[in-house]
């Protein structure tokens, strides 16, 4: 299971809010097997480009970050939404319950939505997102994430996750990312670098495959 | 494949994911049926309301048909009703929700499966969704149900507001004595 479990008590906010019941196991029937087209109709071209949202340009590190989703049998997801949000360059979201001492950046918004091509593809073009601390527990600090909420087909295979980045000294430290116990499926939450998707002269490039589950082979309504 | 894991939505998504104040309705103008407002309330296990929720509902439409391709009643479907929406909890944690109530979906034995409405909460503190479903009938005979363990499935059971006339409300209680049966799917 690739999930975390629901109480991972070094994220504190777990220990409130967490189900201590087991979940009770159900047969699938039409309702988890259908699934919401949402959404479609928001997206334009300049909802993936998240640095020509405003009149000016936004500081920081231009990044692309694309890849591709598909279901665990490989097969691709196509015309999906994908939705991303993040801080800006300094580590700042742009929210009113951001109390984090850093400043917004007027040309920077930091959501963007993209819908995945007849390959599973999507890309984004953004700022690359800062750390900023939390109060989870003593010196506490995300490591730099960008958020990922996508549907897939049916109502079953509903993800949102984060996406962090090769390298960062602070995964090591972080109780979100340590809440997936196993480190290849933690492994799977860091984008890779590729130059192959770098944009010359402009902006590098970070792949990040996702991968949808909720499709169930067994335990079907009789 | 593996899938890639699930991360806590976290205290920030409205900035992406609810943007759109119009979101909270599952039914377009003219949709056929009964208008039904739903009004959820989340709550941790202290009690206490968890007011930076996502609540993503998923139903059937009056006649119990899903507006998706795969449902074998798709030709039927209220094309005035998408059957989907989102909203981000407040303060009191609360949202309220639009829409009509479902029908009766139809299962792959013939028989009827109780009118319900699908939910997936997701929050800080949450690694993952809960997923849950609203039921409006005290124990009705239901494939589903009938995996719940008969002290718990009162947690399912929405209940009508005792102040405005088709509202019905709803309540999560994410952990504690009270705690909402929710479903591994």
């Amino acid at each position: 299971m690739a999930d975390p479990d629901y109480l991972y008590a070094p994220y504190r906010s777990t220990i409130p809010r967490a189900p201590r019941q087991p979940l009770i196991l159900m047969p699938e029937t039409l309702s988890e097997r259908t699934g919401p087209v949402f959404g479609h109709d928001a997206v334009t071209e300049s909802c993936s480009d998240l640095t020509r949202q405003h009149a000016g340009e936004p500081i920081g590190e231009r990044i692309v970050v694309t890849g591709r989703v598909c279901d665990e049998d490989g097969r691709p997801v196509t015309n999906t939404l994908v939705e991303i949000w993040q801080t800006n360059s300094a580590g700042r979201y742009f929210h009113d319950k951001d109390r984090h001492h850093a400043p917004l950046d007027p040309n920077f918004t930091g959501a963007g939505r993209a819908l995945t091509d007849s390959n599973g593809c999507y890309r984004f073009i953004t700022i690359k997102p800062g750390a900023y601390p939390w109060q989870n527990h003593q010196n506490a600090w995300r490591p730099a994430h960008i958020h990922f909420s996508l549907f897939g087909a049916t109502f079953g295979s509903r993800l949102i996750t984060q996406m962090y980045f090769p390298g960062d000294p602070l995964l090591e430290f972080d109780p979100i990312f340590h809440s997936v116990r196993e480190a290849p499926a933690r492994e799977r939450l860091i984008a890779r670098f590729d130059l192959g998707a770098t944009k010359p002269d402009w902006a590098l490039g970070y792949r990040f495959d996702i991968v949808l589950g909720g499709t169930r082979a067994t335990f079907f309504e009789d | 494949m593996q899938p890639t894991p699930s991360q806590t939505i976290g205290p920030f998504f409205h900035l992406c994911l609810t943007m759109n104040a119009a979101g909270a309705r599952l039914a377009g103008p003219g949709a056929e049926g009964e208008a039904l407002t739903l009004i959820c309330r989340v709550l941790d296990a202290d009690g206490a309301p968890v007011d930076d929720a996502l609540i993503e509902l998923w139903q059937a439409d009056a006649s119990g048909v899903y507006n998706h391709p795969d449902d074998p009643r798709y030709q039927e479907h209220d094309p005035a009703f998408p059957g989907f929406a989102r909203a981000a909890t407040d303060d009191k944690g609360e949202c309220t929700f639009q829409t009509v109530r479902p029908g009766a979906v139809t299962g792959e034995d013939g028989a009827l499966h109780a009118p319900h409405i699908n939910a997936s909460i997701f929050a800080r503190g949450l690694l993952k969704r809960v997923v849950t479903r609203v039921y409006f009938e005290d124990d009705p005979k239901d494939p589903v149900l009938a995996c719940v363990p008969e002290q718990r499935r009162a947690t399912l059971l929405a209940r009508p507001d005792s102040v405005k006339p088709s509202a019905w409300r709803f309540e999560i209680h994410l952990s504690g004595e009270r705690e909402t049966v929710f479903f591994a799917i």
